[in-house]
């Protein structure tokens, strides 16, 4: 999976492209710690180019949407794929995480 | 019947993928049925490479075969691990707010929510989950 980091004022937008599985989640999450720890942060995870989500990946997101929630931040994710709501939606992620 | 045998690590879940994803394309399956029979290996795969041999080493067969127009795929995993039905687990609530949201058991339930048929047995030894997901 490529990670892409964008500062858009005081919005991380990340554009992800490829899998979210049992292989890149580890490392997805090492890159996103530095920002999903800090005191009331915003990040947005542009979707727009990501394939594929597996219960590996949704472990990540649960650790961001509980740290966003902790921390007073904002998260929202994006331009999600129909295969990748029908997850969210069978998990009842639909309900926990903001989806634009 | 095709039939691919490998050492039960998460290092070898591309290749698990990989031979997947050739025998689904070329049964002409969609994208969507791909991204959810794909969905479903890592998920039972993964819970082989973690549970089966832990903490020794061993091998897991996957075997592939389809049947009928449209066809029905059946996949099956075989190991020699220690007896363990990952279907007979807890559902998670999936009603819970995210503070109390736990991960365990979201993989299963989406094999069970997008296959058609998942069946466990342990026979000879042998741990054997088969899925069964209709092309259609």
């Amino acid at each position: 999976m490529n990670i892409e980091i964008k500062q858009e004022n005081e919005i991380f937008v990340v554009e992800l492209e490829g899998r979210m599985d049992t292989n890149t989640s580890p490392d997805f999450q090492k890159e996103m710690e530095p920002y999903y720890t800090k005191n009331g942060f915003n990040m947005i995870l542009d979707f727009d180019k990501l394939d594929f989500v597996s219960s590996a990946g949704l472990r990540v997101l649960l650790l961001i949407q509980k740290k966003s929630k902790a921390l007073n931040g904002n998260f929202v994710i994006k331009n999600v794929k129909p295969e990748i709501q029908e997850v969210f939606d069978m998990t009842g992620f639909s309900d926990i995480l903001t989806i634009e | 019947m095709k039939k691919l045998t490998v050492n039960a690590s998460t290092d070898n879940l591309t290749t698990v993928l990989e031979f997947i994803d050739a025998e689904l394309e070329a049964v002409g399956a969609s994208m969507k049925m791909i991204f959810q029979i794909d969905l479903a290996v890592e998920e039972l795969y993964v819970n082989i490479a973690h549970y089966a041999y832990t903490p020794e080493d061993g091998n897991v067969i996957i075997q592939f075969d389809s049947y009928g127009d449209p066809p029905l795929v059946e996949i099956q995993f075989i190991d020699q691990g220690n007896p363990f039905n990952p279907l007979e687990n807890a559902e998670p609530d999936i009603t819970l707010t995210a503070e109390e949201r736990q991960i365990g058991g979201l993989g299963v339930l989406m094999v069970k929510k997008t296959m058609d048929e998942v069946d466990y047995r342990f026979e000879k030894n042998e741990n054997i989950l088969t899925i069964k997901k209709s092309l259609s």
